[in-house]
């Protein structure tokens, strides 16, 4: 233990702790902005600044740790002064147009400069001398460099969390800048569009293209009939942003509020969720199949799963020999999508040219998935618009709901049903955990031979997670798996999955199913979840989904009663020819930068 | 005070015989070797002047079998071009340097980081480095040099950067602690040193620690290599005792119109006529890592610093705010003061920019921007605004 002291008050920490960890253990806040708990020290905003008794220097409190004996100033004269030229500094090279900024009153910086008053500016507009130009090509992500502080926060996430390097910093001195690959915009690069790093940015220099106004006009259009889906993680994330508590379960208020916001139907991407569980549990028996029965050396296993396009881009761009083991399925949005113009475009008998699907996603990359040219089964764009968790919360304050006295309402029929296994999908883990359920089933008839259905070893927060189920007794139609190990692992975040793919690259890892989520923690921690996310809130969101999950009556997907009324009624069987049409797709390679 | 005379010296480009002096090394304990440069007070000459022994003896005492030795020849700083004519003339001396260092604190590889404008030195010290290391064979010392080429980077001298940049990764400084001698280059105890530092230190070994110690001053220990440039007669290299002051220094090498010597080149300090005569040349005074640059009666020293601020405002790595804000805004300051858009006061506003920067930079890029900005205005204040 070191002691030291802070401000007059002694503190004894462990050693490694930074001078920050301490501070705030006496309950001194000391401001920061390059520093997020999920990254490594960067140290170079140096809002952080704080003084040592007789020291020459400044610290970074983030990046320095505890000394026996430190006598540390988080409020001198000294500190302060820089600080303030610090902040100024920082200003000065800003464009502060706030008012117009999509992170007026959510940005760090705008914090900071509120909190030391900084009036008068007292240098000068750097500005004026420099030219940008805002990115808007991507359809997940905007970039505006002018609005870039440089704290590397999102370098760090793409390079540390995501194993990415789709942003890397480029020149020097002045010119130094937040880049990509020579400079091509975020659509041409090999970004997945995770929004990992607009969920840590501190200012509007990354923000998620919004379609908002869109949204709206489809919503107040008479002609339109819109359709809302939610995916699993909202419900765990959406409260955050609307004044209650990490890890409130929030699914009724949210489904009052979408229908107060005046969406035709309130539909569930939960539903599709468990589709996706019966079509992708039929397809990896089915490889199976192939494999083992029919000897088919062109089967490829392992498969993995396809339900976030984070991934799915990522193995597109990096891992290009492994596109046939990626399992066909579209993720539930696509299914989801498809299905609205198609299947209850019918059963309703609405033209299916007036139905507008949004979609209420966790995720940034989930824009990008609707944009796929692959994604117009329908005939149509399958999903029109999607929301992030962030941009509802911001529909819901625009429209002046009081979120937090909403009473529950419930998902409309046709496509709102849903079972446990359907809400598990927002966690790491849950896709595998869902397929296991149904799979197990299908093929022996039984439950998964685990407690309350909870399979444990796939959930939590390791980078790499495996686990196995033996397969005995199978009915008559499977006998060809008696007693076969089925070996299954698990990653989220991509420097996770890159790490995995490498090893089944290597021969390292044998397993027959992959489950990947392309940030941590799954879904839960996408990219378009409320701001701050860090491995805290994770696990209260994670333990919310949980939590709903053991709520459901229905735990398992091919029990939901709607997902057997759509087979009966419009799709037939698994991986039939209405399903082909429908729910799979196919996959492309892409350039390496 | 009495200063010591301009008195010229002849250890760093004495012609030896490596081999000889290796012989003797080999021999000796670690704790010997160190001992001798602890004892010979010598500080590093890249610029920071930490004392060389002390860090050797930092890295020794590490545990761990992977270490390195890092020759700084970076030689970016503004009017410096000594390391090179060493490196030219006398390279086996800089490998022997690196040798007994290994020898000191247990390192199997050097690595000599070399500026990338010095390309054309690469095939001799090639060359002489197959040499070396047949006879590093010979001796039975397991020790081999790498050599790394810079980009053109001024900020890659600093040496965490250096270190990012032969990682292969971009030359950004790091935080500190930890300092190289517990975590340096691939993370492991590395001990950095400069070119000259490195031969000095050979020079220590072959005459004595106290041959060395007798030169110089009680704060700058023994002699130094000038880099002597700018309004001046007699530019060139010399290796001069520590110790004297500018005014004999001007006395020696001016061209009898000198209004300021900038000692230590942009990062260091502008030095007035006025203060000639009781300025030191050394740690106790102006330090240097050999830059001096003399500027007589023709020159504005308010072209001076726009130059110097150009420099910085180009250089610094851009990673922290101080040093990569700061720098443009004492540039365009000091513009916006000359143009008169701003009044003579904001110089005033710049100064303690400058001593923001000072203290809350990261490295000491943005750490010594303000020695030459503060020196300068302090002194030269009507250059400035008129
Ligand atoms: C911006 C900057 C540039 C530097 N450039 C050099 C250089 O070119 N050569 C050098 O030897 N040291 C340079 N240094 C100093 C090194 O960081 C380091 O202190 C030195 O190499 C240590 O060697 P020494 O103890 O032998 O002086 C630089 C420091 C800074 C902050
Ligand atoms: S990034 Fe922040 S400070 Fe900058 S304009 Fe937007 S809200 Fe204002
Ligand atoms: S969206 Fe994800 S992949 Fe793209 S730049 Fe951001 S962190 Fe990297
Ligand atoms: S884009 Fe955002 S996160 Fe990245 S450096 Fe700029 S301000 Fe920081
Ligand atoms: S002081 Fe300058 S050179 Fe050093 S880390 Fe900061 S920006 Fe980079
Ligand atoms: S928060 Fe410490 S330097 Fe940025």
């Amino acid at each position: 233990m070191i002691k030291l002291s802070i401000n007059g008050l002694l503190v004894e920490v462990p050693e490694e702790t930074t001078i920050l960890e301490a501070a705030k253990k006496l309950n001194f806040r000391i401001p920061t902005l390059c520093n997020h708990d999920d990254l490594c020290v960067a140290g170079n905003c140096r809002v952080c600044v704080v003084e040592q008794l007789g020291g020459k220097a400044l610290f970074a409190a983030c990046g320095t740790p505890v000394a026996e004996g430190m006598q540390i100033l988080t409020n001198s004269l000294k500190v302060r002064t820089a600080r303030k030229h610090v902040i100024e500094l920082l200003l000065s090279e800003h464009n502060a147009d706030c008012t117009k900024c999509y992170k007026n009153g959510q940005c760090e910086l705008q914090n900071l400069a509120n909190e030391f008053s900084v009036g008068d500016h007292i240098f000068l507009d750097l500005l004026a001398h420099k030219e940008y130009t805002i990115d808007r090509f991507s359809p997940s992500i905007q970039k505006d460099d002018s609005k870039c502080i440089r704290c590397q926060r999102c370098v760090r996430t793409c390079q540390e969390l995501q194993g990415v390097n789709a942003l890397s910093v480029a020149y020097k001195g002045m010119h130094q800048k937040i880049s990509t690959f020579f400079d091509h915009s975020m659509a041409e690069v090999i970004c997945t569009n995770c929004g990992q790093c607009i969920n840590r940015c501190p200012t509007g220099a990354l923000v998620e293209r919004t379609y908002l106004d869109e949204v709206w006009d489809a919503i107040l259009d008479p002609d339109k009939h819109v359709i809302v889906q939610t995916a699993p993680a909202v419900r765990v994330g959406l409260g955050e942003d609307l004044g209650l508590s990490p890890g409130e379960r929030v699914t009724g208020k949210m489904v009052a509020a979408l229908k107060r916001l005046g969406f035709n139907s309130v539909l569930d991407t939960d539903f599709t969720a468990d589709l996706t569980i019966v079509e992708e549990g039929n397809e990896l028996l089915s490889r199976l199949k192939k494999a083992i029965v029919d000897k088919d050396e062109n089967t490829a296993l392992p498969m993995t799963t396809s339900c976030s396009p984070g991934w799915v881009k990522f193995i597109e761009h990096t891992f290009p020999e492994f596109l046939p083991n990626v399992s066909t399925c579209k993720s539930p949005q696509q299914m989801f999508g498809a299905l609205a113009k198609t299947y209850y475009a019918r059963a309703k008998d609405i033209d299916p040219k007036k139905i507008v699907t949004v979609s209420i996603m966790p995720c940034t990359a989930k824009k990008y998935e609707a944009d796929r040219p692959e994604m117009r089964s329908s005939g149509y764009k399958d999903v029109d618009y999607v929301l992030t968790t962030r941009e509802l919360a911001r529909m819901v304050r625009q429209a002046g709901i009081d979120f937090s006295q909403m009473k529950e309402d419930h998902f409309d029929r046709l496509m709102g049903a849903s079972s446990g296994a359907g809400v598990i999908f927002g966690a790491t883990g849950g896709v595998m955990e869902a397929a296991l359920r149904t799979a197990y089933e299908i093929v022996t008839g039984r439950e998964v031979p685990f407690t309350d259905l909870n399979i444990m070893p796939v959930r939590g927060f390791d980078g790499i997670k495996q686990a196995s189920v033996k397969i005995e007794n199978c009915l008559d139609e499977w006998k060809f798996l008696e007693g076969v190990e089925l070996k299954c692992a698990v990653a989220h975040g991509l420097s996770n999955a890159r790490e995995l793919m490498r090893a089944v690259k290597n021969g390292d890892l044998n397993v027959h199913f992959i489950e990947i989520m392309a940030c941590p923690g799954g879904c839960l921690g996408g990219g378009g979840q409320p701001i701050p996310t860090n491995q805290k809130i994770r696990e209260e969101r994670a333990a919310a989904i949980y939590e709903e999950d053991m709520s459901m009556p229905i735990r398992k997907s091919h029990e939901n009663p709607e997902i057997l009324q759509l087979y009966e009624e419009f799709l037939g069987e698994p991986l039939g020819h209405k399903s082909h049409e429908l729910l799979h797709t196919h996959y492309k390679e892409r350039e390496r930068y | 005070m009495k200063n010591i005379p301009v008195k010229r010296v002849d250890l760093i480009f004495e012609k030896i015989v490596c081999k000889e002096i290796f012989k003797k090394i080999i021999s000796m304990d670690p704790e010997r070797i160190i001992q001798s440069v602890i004892d010979s007070g010598l500080k590093g000459r890249g610029g920071a002047g930490f004392p060389t022994g002390l860090k050797w003896q930092f890295a020794a005492n590490e545990k761990g079998d992977e270490k390195y030795i890092v020759c700084n020849a970076d030689e970016g700083e503004p009017g410096t071009f000594k390391d090179r004519q060493i490196l030219d003339e006398v390279p086996e001396k800089v490998f022997c340097g690196m040798a007994i260092a290994s020898k000191a604190i247990g390192a199997k590889y050097g690595f000599i980081y070399l500026r990338g404008e010095y390309y054309f030195l690469v095939s001799k010290l090639e060359k002489k480095m197959d040499e070396f290391h047949l006879l590093m064979k010979e001796m039975g010392h397991d020790f081999r040099i790498l050599l790394r080429l810079g980009s053109g980077a001024y900020i890659c001298g600093e040496e965490s950067a250096l270190f990012e940049s032969i990682e292969g990764k971009r030359g950004e400084p790091r935080n500190k602690p930890p300092y190289p001698t517990a975590s340096g280059l691939f993370n492991k105890p590395t001990c950095i040193n400069n070119v000259e530092t490195l031969v000095y230190t050979v020079m220590i070994l072959k005459y004595g620690a106290s041959h060395f110690m007798h030169l110089g001053t009680k704060d700058s220990r023994g002699s130094k290599v000038f880099s002597v440039s700018g309004d001046t007669p007699k530019a060139g290299i010399y290796e001069l005792e520590l110790g004297m002051s500018v005014d004999e220094f001007v006395e020696e090498f001016g061209d009898g119109d000198t209004k300021a010597v900038q000692v230590g080149g942009a990062a260091g300090f502008c030095v007035p006529r006025k203060r000639f005569a009781d300025t030191v040349i050394g740690f106790e005074g102006v330090p240097t890592g050999g830059s001096m640059k003399l500027f007589n009666s023709s020159r504005s020293m308010y072209n001076v610093m726009h130059n110097y601020l150009d420099f910085f405002a180009e250089e610094s790595c851009g990673q922290c705010t101080p040093c990569r804000v700061g720098c443009q805004q004492l540039l365009k300051g000091i513009e916006a003061v000359k143009k008169g858009e701003r009044s003579s006061k904001y110089l005033d506003e710049l100064v303690k920019l400058a001593t923001t920067m000072k203290l809350a930079s990261k490295c000491g890029l943005g750490q010594s921007v303000g020695n030459a900005f503060s020196s300068i205005v302090e002194n030269f204040k009507e250059e400035i605004i008129y």
